[in-house]
């Protein structure tokens, strides 16, 4: 066994491990801690492909970004997850047998002729000697793709301005601090000295 | 600089939508600035469009983009559709609640959406002019946030466009995976033999993804089986944006059908022919007969919408170029006809008034008749009354069809058409002969009223000498 064989190997049973923790571990933040292990092991065996840009974002944009997020909303919501698992047991032969069919139709599809792997061969290597896979991707996005790579840009922007205009409103009842007003103010706006007579204490 | 220069319409909206949305932020929300400045935007981007007319083909981004006559042609039509879209809901819009910058910004991204859609020789292109579109318009349903119903149809709109979204998607990675480009131009060129071998498995593959691609689309065109969301999201969605989806976006739909299955995947038409016939017919029968059962107007425009793409999509089952220049034509002239029915809804709603049931019209011929006939000639040529242009537009799809062969689907249509003719006549029979159940007097402002008429009256005019239209629907497929 070759060591990269062995690394892939070890990758891949932590990964299901992981996985499987995933939807079994009662504790959600331990349930989001085995997701971070599950796509942090994934980007191991997406390098081991040579695939160092796709390993790099995963880590970067799902455990760096989404799963950060994700455990705060869970630390903060406080999402009580045992009345989900209720029909666990009760819907499990149902979901058994959705997932055998799900699995026979695949091995059906990958095993006879149209979707064999033959019919599809392996592409060549597209990144040129000395190149890393990282900049022939960056080349291609900047040269070929660069008209998609805009309006994918775009397709942000609307995004932005989209959610901004469907949540932010203004609200009467929020007390907003004007600092400007907060230091213009003088004695006499805020203080009002008022003369009574002494009273005797009843 | 060749790239920029073929693509300076989309080049120069883009830029001045983000400079709209910039001036939004420095303007009073009562104003009327950023309206104006979307127009201007739009005219200039139409000027430009319109200059492309006649000109060569010309690809460039590596063939993502392509200006031709098809796109020239349907470009400059859709912003004059956007044009009155603009102009229709500016008064609707001021009187509610609806952030107007930001309504007037997120059209005018649908506008760029569209028309990069139109442009598109690339599947990811297409794809990513497609989800510009349908991400603004999702917004714009529910930019109306006080109201339930809005926010209702948005969810639905946005979770069944997602998944139309997914179905294209996944047609377009077998398709890859078959034929091993995204480029349309060259998936023609694999399909039809040239290059490597195409065997007989990978073209199974390639089909396998055509099923897929045309149940994307016939999602985002609202055809049968797929039009679950239309009725729901034409009721719920503010009339101004009922509008914006119902006309400008179904000539860019058309675009998308024509750019996937004719340039792309034209060596498979025998495959698409069956299943374009077999969603045509049932448009037809499902949206003319459960029209006649609705009260609400939008929901009636919705299903009549239905059987609308059902004759559109007939013009496309022949596979020939009379039968896509007809559908061409039939796109067009729908979008503008079905602006003028939204634009008349939009001018008898008032604040605080929604004009969407078919007694809010009784009587309209009274109370504004301009309005009245306005709506009176739409309503004619969504039923295909000579001489409204909707006669001229039908006449030609069923001509394609019996050309082509499709003489059961030619017939079913007539039939269809004739009793669809019973709930686009009731609409004239409550404005003129009914009493109205509201008196209050329907006064639009005077460029409405103004843009009104001569959108009636081009339906009317557009239907007696077609040939202006035609002429260009038939270069676009010579």
């Amino acid at each position: 066994m070759t060591f990269e064989l062995f690394v892939f190997y070890l990758f891949a049973a932590i990964m299901i491990f992981a996985a499987s923790r995933v939807i079994s571990v009662r504790n959600p933040v331990h349930a989001a801690m085995y997701l971070v292990l599950t796509f942090f092991t994934c980007a191991g065996i997406w390098l081991l492909l040579e695939a160092e840009f796709l390993a790099m974002t995963l880590v970067l944009v799902y455990v760096g970004a989404v799963m950060v997020l994700f455990l705060f909303v869970v630390m903060m919501l406080d999402v009580n997850v045992e009345p989900m698992r209720e029909g666990f047991v009760k819907y499990l032969p149902v979901g058994l047998l959705v997932g055998l069919i799900m699995l026979v139709e695949m091995v059906f599809l990958i095993t006879q002729r149209y979707f064999k792997s033959e019919q599809f061969p392996i592409p060549e290597r597209a990144s040129a000697e000395g190149m890393s896979n990282t900049e022939s991707l960056g080349r291609l996005l900047y040269s070929e793709y660069l008209f998609q790579f805009e309006i994918a840009a775009i397709i942000l922007l609307v995004a932005i301005v989209a959610a901004i205009a469907l949540t932010m409103r203004r609200r009467p009842e929020t007390k907003y601090q004007k600092p400007s007003e907060q230091i213009a103010a003088n004695k006499q706006d805020r203080l009002r000295v008022v003369q009574m007579p002494s009273e005797k204490r009843t | 600089m060749d790239n920029l220069q073929i693509a300076t319409p989309e080049i120069f909206l883009l830029a001045a939508t983000c400079a709209v949305l910039v001036v939004g932020l420095f303007t009073k929300p009562k104003s009327n600035a950023v309206y104006w400045l979307s127009q201007l935007t739009l005219v200039i981007t139409l000027m430009m469009a319109v200059s492309q007319i006649g000109g060569e083909t010309k690809t460039g981004f590596s063939g993502a983009y392509t200006v031709d006559a098809l796109s020239a042609s349907l470009k400059s039509w859709l912003l004059v559709v956007a044009v009155g879209i603009f102009l229709y809901s500016r008064d609707y819009v001021g009187a509610r609640k609806i952030q107007r910058h930001e309504y007037f910004v997120l059209g005018l991204f649908a506008v760029s959406g569209m028309m990069i859609m139109v442009s598109a020789t690339h599947m990811l292109t297409v794809y990513l002019g497609l989800e510009l579109l349908a991400l603004s318009q999702y917004a714009m349903v529910a930019l109306h946030r006080d109201n339930g119903r809005a926010a209702e149809a948005a969810m639905k709109y946005f979770v069944l466009g997602a998944l139309a979204s997914g179905m294209l998607l996944y047609g377009m990675s077998m398709v890859y995976g078959a034929t091993g480009s995204l480029d349309l131009n060259v998936i023609a060129d694999i399909l039809a033999g040239n290059g490597d071998a195409m065997t007989a498995e990978r073209t199974i593959g390639a089909r396998f993804g055509l099923t897929f691609l045309i149940v994307g689309i016939a999602f985002k065109l609202g055809a049968v089986p797929f039009h679950m969301w239309v009725p729901d999201v034409y009721e719920g969605a503010p009339t101004s944006v009922t509008m914006f989806i119902s006309t400008a976006p179904k000539i860019a739909a058309f675009a998308m059908l024509i750019r996937l299955l004719v340039g792309g995947l034209e060596t498979l038409s025998a495959d698409w022919q069956q299943m374009l016939a077999i969603m045509a017919a049932l448009s037809m029968v499902v949206g003319n007969l459960i029209a006649i059962a609705q009260t609400n107007i939008k929901r009636m425009l919705a299903y009549s919408t239905i059987s609308h793409v059902g004759f559109l999509l007939m013009g496309l089952v022949g596979a020939t170029s009379e039968g896509y220049s007809a559908a061409m034509f039939y796109a067009i002239t729908y979008a503008f006809t079905t602006l003028a029915a939204f634009g008349v809804l939009l001018a008898v709603s008032r604040e605080g008034h929604e004009a969407d049931e078919l007694k809010d019209l009784a009587g309209l011929g009274k109370r504004n008749a301009l309005l009245a006939t306005v709506m009176m000639i739409a309503m004619i040529s969504l039923a295909g009354v000579p001489p409204a242009v909707g006669f001229y537009a039908k006449l030609s799809v069923l001509q394609a069809a019996v050309g082509a062969g499709f003489t059961w689907l030619a017939i079913l249509a007539v039939i269809m058409s004739v009793i669809g003719a019973f709930y686009y006549l009731r609409i004239i029979k409550l404005m003129f002969f009914d009493d109205a159940t509201d008196e209050t007097e329907v006064k639009p402002a005077g460029d409405v009223s103004a843009a009104l008429a001569v959108n009636g009256v081009a339906v009317l005019v557009l239907g007696i000498a077609p040939g202006f239209i035609m002429s260009a629907c038939i270069a676009a497929f010579a």
